[in-house]
């Protein structure tokens, strides 16, 4: 990815981000967040995670900042105008970001993979292939896909979710059927109010 | 050129925007979106370091399942989270944090 491309996703994803921490209309912050989403997801695509990408835009700046814009509007929240600020929570909140940022930058410069480019960790996809088709897991719809010189994303992150973490996955489905109970019991009026 | 290090203060600048947002901020709606930003930070680090941490000079497949299974709890977290705030405007009719101060001793 030219840097260009990185610099002009990494403004968008950030600027839109501070524009979500600093909007007073709360609709001006969950579209920002939208904005902010597919700036990740197009950062995530040039890191070649296609299906990570795809999910992002689908799953969070499609269902979820729906799902956000929903409540604010169905709860009629309007731009909190002329309140004053709590300024210790504001300075706290700056201050508290700013360590942590600088934390990050110093742990990341340490870092021995750090300073390597794209270029210098590139992916063997056909030596790749060649192993899988060798090896005793061999599925011919991915080794063949690695032999053409293409990564398929998704395959190989289904072949990952299926095989080496299936049972998390149904952990996981478990975890959203009891969400979805969740929210009906939370959402469902009690008998006692309604009479 | 574009390192690992870009991606990671990217994400770190991410979080901590986040983070900034989830203390200074009071309506409950904008913190709920400041902890989704902070939990996408997380995501982007992890994929950075799938990218750049190969396996058979393939991506770390194992980081990117986490991350997918970070997008699916957050989205059941926010559908829970917004059932609760939608309870709490019923109870309050507002969604400023310190409207709800009961246990507040």
């Amino acid at each position: 990815m030219p840097s260009l491309l990185f610099y002009f996703f990494a403004f968008l994803t950030l600027g839109f981000g501070l524009l979500v921490v600093t909007a007073h209309n709360p609709v001006t912050s969950a579209l920002s967040l939208a904005a902010s989403f597919v700036g990740l997801a197009a950062l995530f695509i040039s890191l070649d995670a296609y299906f990570i990408g795809t999910i992002q835009i689908l799953v969070y700046a499609g269902a979820v900042m729906v799902l956000f814009l929903f409540i604010i509007m169905l709860l009629d929240i309007k731009a909190e105008s002329g309140k004053k600020l709590n300024l210790a929570a504001v300075v706290g909140g700056i201050v508290l970001a700013a360590v942590l940022a600088v934390q990050v930058a110093t742990v990341s410069t340490s870092l021995s993979l750090g300073g390597k480019t794209l270029n210098e960790v590139p992916l063997t996809l056909q030596k790749a292939g060649t192993e899988m088709a060798a090896g005793k897991l061999n599925l011919p719809t991915i080794s063949n896909d690695l032999k053409a010189g293409t990564l398929p994303d998704t395959k190989l992150m289904g072949l990952t979710l299926f095989s080496k973490y299936g049972f998390h996955l149904q952990v996981i489905g478990l975890l959203l059927l009891v969400g979805t109970v969740g929210v009906v019991v939370l959402s469902k009026r009690e008998k006692e109010a309604t009479r | 050129m574009i390192t690992l290090n870009h991606y990671l203060i990217v994400s770190a600048m991410l979080f901590a925007l986040g983070l900034a947002g989830v203390v200074a901020r009071r309506n409950i709606i904008i913190i709920y979106m400041c902890l989704e930003m902070m939990l996408s930070a997380a995501n982007l680090t992890l994929v950075a370091f799938s990218r750049f941490h190969l396996v058979d000079g393939l991506p770390d497949y194992s980081a990117q399942a986490l991350v997918f299974f970070t997008i699916t709890v957050a989205a059941a977290e926010v559908a829970v989270g917004l059932a609760v705030i939608v309870a709490l405007f019923r109870s309050k009719q507002s969604v400023d944090v310190e409207a709800v101060s009961k246990l507040q001793g």
